[in-house]
């Protein structure tokens, strides 16, 4: 409770941060409340052929897009798909990456060495050029981009906290918990996760935004969701063709992503100055 | 000494990740839900047809056979064949390289030589008006995404304004092979006006792709100086009175880039991942563009190809940063 009440405290006095937050904030508003905010909630899956490519008014805030639905409607409802995406995909790789991480930071055998290996070699090639391959193998859908992501975000996690459990092992508390006779299991758990949280929450909170960043890109390669799917990503790609006449067809779902992932960069900025000593941000020399 | 052979040790490491990584996309091509070789046959093929097209392709053989098949294959060179250019994949593949190359070189380029002078003069007039108005640069720069921004500098300086090419890499069929870098040929064989017609293609994409890695390359260098400026030395030489510009550009900015070249592995990653859809938005004729294209016709074996190439000169540029670290800081060659 005092940590808590501390964090925000901490939180509210940094400005760039609680810009962050509150991003977040409209992003997960936005995402349960598109029903109600948009103007045209039965656009995403009906059509207008007759009011294609109309320009923003007051009527369709960024327009009409290639099928005459309003853009703005779908960009709400493509949230909740982002929000999707990222959530679940940040989260298995978190559930792999922890236990990997923690085991083979943990014993010092041909396991550890087996497992890091394994995760350098995913580390090898950029996230995005793996994700492609994958999500090309197994079609166009949201779980495929979801599973596309998180076979290729675990190993960042593994690494990170098999670097940290090698260091926590090396603190005293540590050694005296086995000392006491605590079974490895309660080691990892008790002792050397809660201490590791702090980076882990840092770094989690700037990878929602690289990964909705790397699912947009899958999107606009057309290894999302498919047609008539409001995905931001392959409503660029859709746009493309009417450039430049429909400029705001291409530019609002742009926009909504910059926002979004400047959000959870800004807000893991914040944490990181707290949560986080070491690496503080260089604003603070 | 002991560097080679830290150096020489890395290098071979290069082989079991590659294979590692061999490894994993042949095991994701290989789990498809759906038969390749029922949809080529078509719905009317035989038994025998089937049967036939399987030993032809070499899928009538268990996985391991065919993975090492597959390895085999690789270590010669041998990709499979193109279904979207209907050549050889490594042909494509390798007289595709430069053209990224260049790409990510002139970006990289251009992000140095405009990045690291911004980071230095933010860092020294900290919270002024320009260390603000370069920070918001630094944290959008890696918010946007590259496909849309490469889309924006499209729609207004090639439609719009009309003042840059929309895409493709030259004007008619450009210089004459030597190394496939066009820059580089085009000024071997004195060629002006392709020379010419290559930079002008290659602004929009080059800015494009040094966009993010110019905001890296700015927030470690603004870090570096910090952390350099408060120095014993720096004060020592402010003490006999060496000019300030002369203590910063020459003295601190050298143990400032110390943190910005271990970034470098990182930023040259980010960049040629980007660069795949920078490519396919300017039509430039890379290694990306042939993946996207791969994608398109659902050539799993030419994917599999830009993912090893991928992962080598991925593994490779990071090995030349750890080198380069070395020599720019003795303490780190020990």
């Amino acid at each position: 409770m005092e940590t808590a009440r501390f964090l925000l405290r901490k939180l509210a006095a940094d400005r760039t941060a609680a810009l962050g937050a509150l991003l977040i904030l409209l992003l997960i508003v936005v995402a349960i409340a598109a029903p109600i905010l948009s103007t045209h909630p039965q656009d995403v899956s009906e059509f207008n052929p007759p009011g294609r490519l109309q320009p923003p008014s007051v009527e369709h805030f960024f327009g009409t897009d290639r099928m005459g639905s309003d853009v703005y409607s779908r960009i709400l409802f493509g949230a909740r798909i982002t929000i999707a995406i990222a959530v679940i995909a940040i989260g298995v790789s978190v559930l792999i990456g922890i236990p990997v991480g923690l085991v083979a930071g943990y014993y010092r055998n041909w396991v550890s060495d087996a497992l890091m290996r394994i995760s350098d070699i995913f580390l090898a090639v950029p996230q995005i050029v793996l994700a492609i391959a994958i999500a090309q193998t197994l079609g166009p859908s949201i779980e495929n981009v979801i599973l596309a992501l998180s076979a290729t975000y675990w190993p960042f996690w593994a690494r990170l906290v098999y670097a940290e459990t090698r260091s926590a092992l090396n603190e005293t508390y540590v050694e005296a918990s086995i000392a006491l006779g605590a079974s490895p299991g309660r080691v990892m758990l008790f002792h050397v996760l809660p201490n590791i949280s702090s980076s882990l929450i840092v770094r989690t909170t700037i990878g929602m935004g690289g990964t909705i960043l790397t699912a947009a890109t899958l999107g606009f390669l057309g290894l999302g969701p498919p047609a008539p799917s409001p995905e931001w990503g392959r409503t660029i790609a859709e746009s493309r063709e009417f450039l430049p006449e429909a400029w705001w067809y291409a530019t609002a779902p742009g926009l909504a992503i910059f926002l979004v992932v400047m959000g959870f960069n800004l807000f893991g900025d914040g944490l990181r100055d707290i949560l986080d000593p070491r690496t503080r941000r260089s604003s603070d020399g | 000494m002991r560097e080679l052979v830290l150096t020489l040790n890395r290098l071979l490491w290069l082989v079991p990740t590659l294979l590692g990584l061999l490894a994993i996309t042949f095991t994701i091509s290989h789990i498809i839900p759906a038969d390749p070789i029922a949809f080529i046959a078509g719905d009317n093929a035989s038994a025998e047809q089937i049967a036939a097209l399987k030993a032809k392709f070499g899928v009538d053989k268990p996985i391991p056979v065919q993975l090492w098949n597959y390895v085999i294959g690789v270590a010669q060179g041998d990709f499979g064949v193109s279904l979207y250019t209907q050549r050889p994949i490594a042909d494509d593949l390798v007289s595709r390289l430069p053209a990224t190359l260049e790409l990510a070189f002139v970006s990289i380029l251009l992000s140095a030589v405009i990045g690291i002078p911004l980071g230095v003069l933010a860092a020294i007039d900290r919270n002024s008006w320009l260390d603000h108005v370069l920070r918001v640069f630094t944290v959008s720069g890696l918010a946007i995404a590259a496909f849309w921004l490469a889309i924006l500098f499209q729609l207004l300086f090639a439609m719009e304004l009309g003042i840059t090419p929309l895409q493709g890499r030259v004007d008619g069929w450009g210089p004459e092979p030597v190394t496939g870098f066009f820059l580089i040929d085009s000024a071997w064989t004195g060629d002006w006006e392709t020379f010419r017609s290559v930079a002008h293609h290659m602004i929009l994409p080059a800015v494009t792709l040094s966009f993010p890695a110019m905001a890296t390359v700015m927030r470690f260098t603004r870090a570096g100086v910090l952390d350099a400026i408060n120095s014993n030395y720096v004060d020592y030489q402010n003490a006999m009175g060496v000019p300030r510009r002369v203590v910063v550009w020459r003295y601190v900015l050298r143990n400032a880039l110390i943190g910005t070249v271990t970034q470098l592995g990182l930023i040259f990653g980010n960049l040629i991942a980007n660069a795949v859809v920078v490519e396919a938005v300017f039509d430039w004729p890379g290694l990306g563009l042939y993946a996207v294209n791969s994608i398109l016709q659902s050539d799993y074996n030419a994917i599999m190809g830009f993912t090893l190439v991928m992962g080598a000169v991925f593994i490779i540029a990071n090995l030349l940063v750890d080198i380069s670290h070395g020599l720019i800081d003795p303490r780190e060659a020990g």
